[in-house]
């Protein structure tokens, strides 16, 4: 919102001060400013100048050779605005002088002498009117500089339009001035209106059909017959943002940007009965700019008997339009429910100033003051027009009035530095708050218009006082809470270890992916997301949350294949793996791995991952883990090579390799090995406590077995040979050699006997292996000869 | 025998000077040393010498025999010293500065800032938390005071889920209401004020480019006990933002609204880069906007079991909430936010850490 200074003078002294300062402090004390502009800086001597005789340009077929009294002395210009006659006085900018961004110099325009430039309203900055020079009123003196005539000359800044949500009272001047008058401790000076002359019967007739609907007020205004309102105010209006239209359209916005009060002003001709309700059904209905409009049976509407007039609170239709010949006037000056204008401004998406308003929670208590405002300006600028009606006033819904009673204590803790009683009661009353002072308690009375939503608690209060007493000048202190140890949970200490141990160790990548699925993404890869938990307002297969890392993991994998030959992603993440019973979403935090790599063969890489994982348990929970081969639960799991990684008998995860169809929409001669641990299972695994052996001190004996592996036979199989002998001198078994050529596989076991107390003998070890081989015989693994 | 043992040291004197490799030393000492040698001949031949004589000749042979042993010891040291010389001489200078291939994996850029942050909340004896990505309405907007029909909730800012009441989180506010019933109890039994900080995912429905993500981090920090004022509030912004940015920044706080605190404040930092002159990271204005925050509303202490209705200003509080993508962006010169989300790994492999 752009904020005018001299807009503001009108409600408070500002004389002397630093006025950059000033603006300065409104952001730390009000909201935000996001730039300042000085209006009128680039215009430099531009006087009034009467064209004393007008002739055309020898060669030119639409310039204008002028002799113009600039008040000094005659000057010759070269003009070709269309406008352009003798007799006129128009805006003068003298040789010397300045037009935004143009100099004058003496200049030579076809062959002819040109001394200065006679001027439209927008080469001033002050008007888009650029259909010709301007013309000014002809009893003004010539030379009078224009600055003195009118208010060229104003600083403009603009406020962060989302600053000010919380503050409907700011969408308007006078609530800006309140805040200047805080900020250099005055009182805001009165509005000035004017009570209603009218004297007789009539009244406007208004019915509230609707709750929504809060306050009505309107008055009728006839024969308004000056049509373009004074040059002051369209420069106001401009310097705001808005264009001057005519006058009664230009006095509805001046009072919305000077109160915040939106108004509208209806043709009196074509409003008998004011009723305002929902439609029974949804319609279409044409705004004045023209565009025809949805209005559902949820949309607020004005209506002038059964006949729609306008959107309540966004705009006014087409047909009840101030034009021209219009000479009566019906204003409206209402409040409306702030939720119920915003949704329908947003249905429509025609979101206006009006409505910008209106969502805010504007004070109802503004509705008359509008209208008094309005007949006070109209009355001002066109004495001759008449108030035709009482005022109507239909006031629904009013808030209750709110006082908050607090003492200096509560100011005191609540903002930690000593804050006087008395610069308490000012800063409160000087922005409007009515406040009674006992010793140290206070009552204050929250004013109409911070009371819709914003103020209603001590807390409220607190910034009140605070803000203007500035946060730059608090002196600013340490708690004095004490102090305690706070520990890192397990669940972050275990993110933390197995993130550095992939990425230190395992040199691999942690990636980001999203929570939901990408369906094009997928379709590359020849897959659908599954059906799961969604986001509301999509469709197809768009907005479907991942059941798995790897739904997000392979588009990755995909799109990655030329980084590296080989590399390795992770990440922790969530998935959604459906509805828990009570209907809420059954959210999993995940340990996603994927492995892929052109250089090595997918067995290697999947016992990679095997030693991987087995490393992350070990680390973690000096556990072992083991590994079943299960049914696959997704398209892209290898139905052969998908294993439940079980720890302590409970499934914390998956390990698989991709199906054929999957792995070959990746890349040629590429592999890819997924795995994906429930973190929070992992979590639940408790850590195995270290039991302390003495080392023997007699040595072990060693014995290799070179096995003949039958296909299918896997190593747990014939561990189990020994396993279930429970040998209490077998201290330990090893792998030291896997042997895998035409056709026979073998495998090197090396068994270490041994005891504490004495060294065994060698016909004790032998006794058994030849037991344990006996075991291996009825699986049908036989010694390598 | 003395004209032997003198021909023999003559003998032996050329022989060894013939000698030049270990092995040939090797078969002239067991020559002369051996269990059959020169000086076991000698002193076999002793035996048969008169008594008188023995003695003499009984020197003469230990005499010899040292000077054997002294000459051939020099001799072998003289032969590995050349030997080692000779392996010098041929070994090869490696090439060090061939290049190697070096593993090294990368974490996230988020992973790299969070702990970061988390590392100094922690000093400063802040618990570290984090939460569900999935939330009910009434965690995300209810118990944070943001009452039904704030524009937040619409369906166009907020993901609204086909479950019960859910939503993907917006904002790491949605966790304050669960820490503080988790610390609550020991704030109201054993004193101990409540710090927290609870980094995490959140998502708006935006669309994507350069600058705006609809899946971003956040971390979000309370501080709850009794008598905690705005003074302590900018005390603490400063001191951690001091930290986090390594040198003593100044801070600024202007009104902010947001339903859950009150007042409600945004932080400002004066610019590091121009030191508040003004220059293009800071818009010229010298402020750079980092972190909103603010002392912790009433009606949200209240849902959070923090006061009663017969004790409402019992406790109070603060809350803050940093942008960990931002940070990251500003801390890694990142200037397309989507490098975070979309897992090129030409990007993301750079953000290598201690």
């Amino acid at each position: 919102m752009f904020v005018s200074m001299n807009w503001i003078k009108d409600f408070v002294d500002l004389e002397g001060q630093d006025l950059e300062k000033l603006i300065h402090r409104f952001t730390l004390s009000t909201a935000e400013v996001e730039g300042i502009e000085y209006k009128g800086k680039d215009i430099k001597d531009v006087v009034v100048g009467e064209i004393l005789s007008c002739e055309d340009h020898p060669d030119s077929d639409h310039l204008h050779l002028l002799k113009v009294d600039g008040g000094d002395t005659v000057y010759d210009v070269v003009c070709g605005a269309p406008n352009a006659r003798a007799g006129i006085k128009t805006a003068f900018c003298k040789v010397g002088g300045q037009v935004g961004e143009i100099k004058i110099k003496p200049a030579k325009l076809r062959g002819q002498v040109s001394n200065g430039m006679c001027c439209s309203a927008k080469e001033l900055g002050i008007s888009d009117e650029h259909s010709g020079i301007m013309e000014l009123d002809p009893s003004l003196a010539n030379g009078t500089d224009l600055k003195e005539i009118f208010p060229i000359e104003d600083i403009i800044f603009e406020v962060d339009n989302k600053s000010l949500t919380n503050r409907p009272d700011l969408w308007g001047h006078y609530g800006m001035a309140r805040e200047f008058a805080a900020l250099t401790g005055q009182q805001i000076k009165p509005l000035e209106i004017m009570e209603n002359p009218y004297t007789g019967d009539a009244k406007v007739a208004v019915e509230l059909r609707n709750e929504l609907a809060y306050r009505y007020t309107s008055v009728r205004i006839e024969n308004v017959t000056k049509k373009v309102s004074p040059m002051e105010m369209q420069i106001r209006l401009y310097y705001c943002g808005t264009r001057a239209i005519n006058l009664l359209a230009d006095l509805t916005n001046y009072i919305m940007l000077e109160l915040g009060q939106p108004t509208h002003a209806f043709d009196g001709n074509k409003i008998g009965k004011i009723v305002v309700d929902t439609p029974k059904e949804d319609s279409k209905f044409t705004t004045l700019d023209g565009v025809e409009r949805d209005i559902t049976t949820d949309t607020l509407m004005i209506y002038d008997n059964d006949t729609p007039v306008a959107i309540a609170g966004i705009m006014g239709g087409l047909d009840s339009e101030i034009v021209d010949d219009t000479n009566s006037v019906v204003l409206e000056s209402a409040n409306f429910d702030a939720v119920s204008i915003r949704k329908s401004a947003a249905r429509m998406a025609h979101r206006t100033d009006a409505s910008a308003r209106y969502e805010k929670t504007l004070d109802p208590e503004m509705t008359m003051l509008a209208v008094k405002r309005f007949i006070k300006l109209v009355k001002d600028i066109d004495p001759d027009c008449e108030c035709a009606s009482q005022i109507t006033d239909v006031y629904q819904y009013k808030y209750p009035e709110i006082e908050v009673s607090f003492d200096k204590a509560f100011v005191d803790r609540y903002t930690g530095i000593d804050i006087s009683c008395e610069r308490i009661k000012t800063t409160l009353e000087q922005l409007g708050f009515e406040t009674t002072q006992n010793g140290e308690n206070f009552v204050t009375k929250v004013p109409s218009w911070r009371g819709t939503k914003d103020v209603s608690m001590k807390a409220d209060i607190i910034e009140e006082i605070t803000r203007i007493y500035g946060y730059d000048n608090f002196e600013i202190k340490t708690t004095l809470s004490p102090l305690l140890p706070a520990k890192t949970t397990e669940r972050r200490k275990e993110e933390n270890q197995i993130k550095d141990l992939l990425v230190k160790t395992y040199a691999m990548n942690e990636i980001h992916t999203r929570v939901w699925c990408d369906p094009d993404a997928l379709k590359n890869l020849g897959l659908t997301p599954e059906d799961n938990v969604r986001i509301l307002g999509n469709a197809d297969d768009n907005g479907i949350l991942r059941t798995s890392l790897f739904q997000s993991f392979l588009p990755v994998v995909y799109s990655n294949r030329n980084y590296k030959p080989s590399f390795g992603i992770f990440e922790i993440g969530r998935t959604i793996l459906g509805e828990r019973e009570d209907g809420t979403a059954d959210e999993h935090r995940m340990l996603g791995i994927a492995m892929y790599s052109k250089e090595t063969t997918e067995k290697n890489l999947y016992i990679n991952a095997v030693q991987l994982i087995n490393t992350i348990v070990s680390q973690l929970k000096h556990k072992k883990v083991e590994y079943t081969k299960i049914e696959v639960e997704h398209t892209w799991q290898h139905p052969k090579n998908t294993s439940a990684i079980m720890v302590d008998g409970k499934r914390i995860g998956v390990l698989n390799t991709l199906h054929p169809k999957t792995l070959s929409k990746i890349a040629k001669n590429a592999v890819v090995v997924c795995v994906e641990i429930d973190m929070d299972e992992l979590l639940a695994v408790e850590f195995s406590n270290l039991e302390f052996a003495e080392p023997s001190r007699f040595p072990s004996m060693e014995y290799d077995l070179s096995l003949v592996m039958p296909e299918g036979v896997r190593f747990d199989e014939i561990s189990t040979c020994w396993k279930k002998l429970k040998i209490k001198e077998l201290r330990e078994v090893s792998v030291i050699d896997i042997y895998d050529a035409q056709g026979i596989k073998s495998i090197t076991v090396r068994f270490s006997f041994g005891l504490d107390d004495r060294t065994l003998t060698g016909e004790e070890v032998q006794s058994h292996i030849d037991k344990i081989l006996a075991n291996l015989e009825t699986i049908g693994v036989k010694m390598k000869l | 025998m003395k004209e032997k043992i003198q021909k023999l040291t003559e003998q032996f004197g050329e022989d060894l000077s013939k000698v030049t490799d270990l092995t040939a030393l090797e078969t002239l000492r067991l020559d002369y040393m051996g269990k059959k040698g020169q000086i076991a001949e000698l002193m076999k031949e002793l035996g048969k010498i008169p008594v008188e004589q023995k003695k003499e000749a009984g020197q003469m042979i230990n005499t010899f025999k040292q000077e054997v042993t002294s000459r051939f010891e020099s001799k072998k040291e003289e032969l590995v010293r050349a030997e080692e010389e000779r392996m010098i001489n041929a070994a090869e200078a490696y090439d060090e500065s061939l290049p190697t291939e070096n593993p090294c994996g990368s974490y996230h850029p988020i992973t790299l800032i969070q702990r970061e942050l988390e590392d100094i909340f922690e000093s400063m004896g802040f618990d570290v938390e984090d939460y569900n990505e999935i939330v009910d309405d009434y965690h995300c907007f209810e118990a944070l005071n943001i009452p039904k029909f704030h524009p937040a909730r619409d369906m166009q800012d907020t993901y609204y889920l086909s479950t019960k009441n859910q939503l993907l989180k917006s904002h790491t506010s949605a966790a304050q209401n669960t820490i503080m019933m988790k610390y609550g109890k020991a704030l109201k039994e054993n004193n101990r004020p409540i710090r927290a900080v609870f980094p995490g995912r959140c998502f708006r429905n935006e669309a994507i480019d350069a600058c705006h993500e609809n899946t971003f981090f956040q971390m979000e920090g309370v501080m709850i006990d009794k008598d905690i004022s705005i003074s302590n509030l900018i005390y603490f912004m400063k001191t951690m933002l001091s930290e986090v940015f390594e040198s003593d920044v100044t801070v600024r706080l202007r009104p902010g609204f947001f339903p859950f605190v009150e007042p409600g404040f945004e932080l400002d930092i004066q610019c590091l880069i121009c030191g508040g002159d003004g220059c293009p990271s800071c818009k010229n204005s010298g402020w750079l906007e980092l972190c909103p925050c603010g002392m912790i509303h009433p009606n949200v202490l209240k849902y959070g079991g923090i006061n009663t209705e017969e004790e409402p200003d019992k406790y109070t509080g603060f809350a803050f909430g940093l942008g960990l993508t931002r940070l990251a962006m500003m801390k890694y010169g990142v200037k397309d936010i989507r490098v975070f989300n979309e897992g090129d790994l030409n990007a993301l492999s750079q953000f290598v850490s201690k």
